[in-house]
């Protein structure tokens, strides 16, 4: 299985900054204006600007692609290109079959029609005849988990269910080659996973996926190789550990000093046992965490917290110089500090966050607070699920008779396992 | 190139068709009449035909003759499919535009679908008007098999000019307004209320608006029993091809364009 399913070459996609001409009232003194000045119009090309640039890749059968990038890297151009709502500046791109996109889901939903009618709406939408949706529409409903409220008019929906709807219809069209955004972010845990289930499905029947998001974790999860877009070019593109990687120290450049505050921290950065910078770790690692600071004036009585949030920025681990047993940090001007923390990486797979913060331990002011400084990435064996890993061991699994009394066991030996 | 756009509207018809159902249903959906509005206007329509006619002959003293109220009947049904048609079929990209932008389809299915929604309300006028035919005695004649051939060509005349409006109006929201006023003052210069025979000599001039043949010949068929004049119908067929033609070319020259200037 190693046809090309999706090949993207050389594509770049020109756009215009500002206002086009929205009417024709406004478009005849400007086209007039033009016409009778001599100087050629003003700056065309200077407001124009590359969304993306001589952007290459391909992906084969059967294979989950990844495409990372921050805000404003050029992945909705990207992914507006792929399904041929937009058509590229230059270079081409070839789709083996079928694309389908489970983006923009519930675009073709008509308020004022029903469940039923929707989904034969945008089943036609997304390119299903009505043979196709009557033989699948027992499989969308009973997907989407809105059997009872399939005859009320969607615009009675919650947001939630509007968007259930909207993916399990898509879901059910056949494509060689899906595209796939936030949309796993639709929906509770439960549906979330259901949509994780069909993804496999499709993957393992020899379509092609195309994953675009900011969700680490999730491209991790899924993706095998993965590119990662800066402000409209590749900057990496490979195996998803690597790209990742690359993704997320390019955040970690010296920090400015600001001459304002007097002290500043200048460096935050995650490393293994042997002081290398490292951003991924296994579940159980040993994690160092250095914080380096910066002093214009004299600064007395300090103390460095580091704090680890979850990708949800929920405040999981704190700690302190100063709880840690150091004396209260005095710099004198122009003197540096480096500290590092040495951790035991009890968590489970994910993402996570360091914010490092510098402050007077007495009163408790800060000098200093640096938001999300390293992200580091920890992949966890199956045997734990959530944020943290308590590092279990199985100690019985026991099977006895139905007779035994079950409100005696249910205290002791949860039989579960981590699938 | 230009037969890839229709190509792909064949190649998508179900969707067309859902379109031009969703159009139809999502109209007298939640309305206090619902479907009686696809009866009530007609009525209206043909009744106000019929008093304008009224007061024509009052003025200018001549006997109101029962063609004359069945032709008026023939020709403002059509006239009113025509005037809907372009109006929603104008605003049919720009009311899409979450899905012009969003999902890629073929965005011809979008104008040519508000043209044929209305084709439902057509239907209805027809058949009221056909009642109404039979009521009155107006009889039978072989001409009435020219009937089929007119409406497509006024069908396909509106897809054109639907298009065309319909693509403008994304990039100039002004279009719309344009193309209101345009309507409202056509009737005028169209022979729905009388006939083009009324203006002897000048009759020529107020044929060449293209829908005005049509309009006569469906009267000349139906009511007249009488063939209508074939110069004028190949007039209105070649400007339908020469207008279908150039909005094709409009249409797939601007569709790349769409996603980023809506």
């Amino acid at each position: 299985m190693s046809e090309i399913a999706l090949d993207v070459r050389d594509v770049s996609k020109k756009f215009r900054r500002g206002e086009l001409y929205d009417s024709l009232r406004d478009l005849i003194p400007a086209a007039a204006r033009r016409m009778f000045s001599r100087r050629p119009p003003a700056g065309l090309g200077k407001r124009e600007f590359w969304a993306l640039k001589d952007v290459s890749f391909s992906s084969r059968r059967g294979e989950a692609f990844g495409i990372i990038g921050g805000n404003g890297a050029g992945k909705s151009t990207m992914l507006k290109l792929l399904t041929g709502i937009m058509r590229p500046t230059t270079g081409s791109i070839w789709v083996a079959g079928r694309l389908s996109a489970l983006i923009e889901v519930s675009a073709g939903f008509h308020p004022d029609l029903t469940g039923r009618e929707n989904i034969y709406l945008n089943g036609a939408i997304f390119g299903m005849t009505r043979d196709e949706i009557r033989r699948r529409f027992d499989a969308i409903v009973a997907f989407s988990g809105l059997g009872e409220f399939i005859d009320t008019p969607v615009k009675r929906y919650s947001s939630g269910m509007f968007a259930r709807l909207g993916f399990s219809v898509a879901a059910h069209v056949d494509a060689d080659v899906l595209l796939i955004d936030e949309v796993l972010s639709v929906g509770d845990y439960m549906f979330q996973q259901k949509c994780i289930e069909r993804i496999d499905t499709v993957l393992a029947n020899g379509a092609t996926v195309v994953f675009v998001s900011h969700n680490l974790q999730a491209v991790a999860n899924l993706c095998s190789r993965s590119l990662l877009l800066e402000r409209g070019v590749v900057q990496a593109i490979g195996p998803t550990g690597d790209v990742i990687r690359t993704y997320l120290t390019r955040g970690q450049e010296e920090r400015a000093i600001d001459a304002d505050r007097g002290i500043s921290l200048t460096n935050v950065s995650t490393r293994d046992a042997d002081g290398a910078l490292r951003n991924r770790f296994e579940s159980g690692d040993k994690l160092y965490v250095t914080v380096e600071a910066q002093a214009l004036t004299r600064h007395e009585d300090m103390s460095v917290a580091i704090q680890i949030f979850d990708n949800n920025h929920y405040l999981l681990f704190e700690t302190c110089t100063q709880r840690l047993g150091a004396n209260p940090i005095t710099l004198d001007a122009k003197q540096t500090l480096k500290c590092t923390f040495g951790l035991d990486l009890s968590l489970a797979r994910g993402t996570f966050h360091v914010d490092a913060l510098l402050y007077r331990y007495v009163t408790n002011s800060p000098y200093d607070l640096w938001k999300t400084a390293a992200t580091f990435f920890v992949a966890g064996g199956p045997d734990v699920r959530g944020v943290v890993t308590l590092h279990p061991q199985l100690v019985a699994c026991d099977i006895r008779a139905a007779k035994a009394d079950l409100n005696d066991e249910s205290g002791q030996s949860h039989g579960r396992s981590g699938e | 190139m230009l037969f890839r756009s229709i190509r792909e509207l064949v190649a998508r018809r179900e969707l067309l068709y859902m379109l031009i159902w969703r159009e139809t249903v999502v109209r007298y959906k939640q309305s206090i009449m619902g479907l009686l509005w696809a009866v009530l206007m007609p009525i209206l329509i043909v009744g106000s035909g019929f008093i304008i006619r009224y007061a024509f002959s009052r003025v200018a003293g001549t006997p109101l003759a029962l063609a004359d109220l069945t032709s008026v009947a023939v020709k403002a049904a059509p006239w009113a499919f025509f005037v809907a048609a372009l109006r929603f079929g104008t605003n049919s990209l720009v009311a899409n535009s979450t899905l012009v932008t969003k999902i890629f389809l073929p965005r011809l299915v979008f104008p040519v679908a508000a043209v044929c929604a209305q084709l439902f309300d057509f239907l209805v006028a027809g058949l009221i008007i056909g009642l109404l035919l039979l009521v009155l005695q107006a009889g039978l004649s072989i001409y009435l098999l020219w009937l089929p051939i007119l409406i497509a060509v006024l069908v396909v005349m509106a897809c054109a000019f639907a298009v065309i409006f319909a693509a403008a109006s994304l990039f100039f929201r002004d279009v719309k307004y344009l193309v209101d006023v345009l309507l409202t003052f056509a009737i005028f210069f169209t022979p729905v209320f009388y006939e083009s025979s009324l203006f002897g000599n000048w009759a020529p001039v107020l044929l060449v608006n293209p829908v005005s043949p049509l309009l006569e010949a469906i009267s000349a068929t139906v009511v007249l029993h009488r063939s209508p004049s074939l110069p004028w119908i190949g007039y209105s067929v070649v400007f339908t091809v020469l207008l279908s033609w150039a909005a094709l070319a409009m249409f797939s020259k601007l569709e790349p364009l769409f996603a980023e200037s809506v």
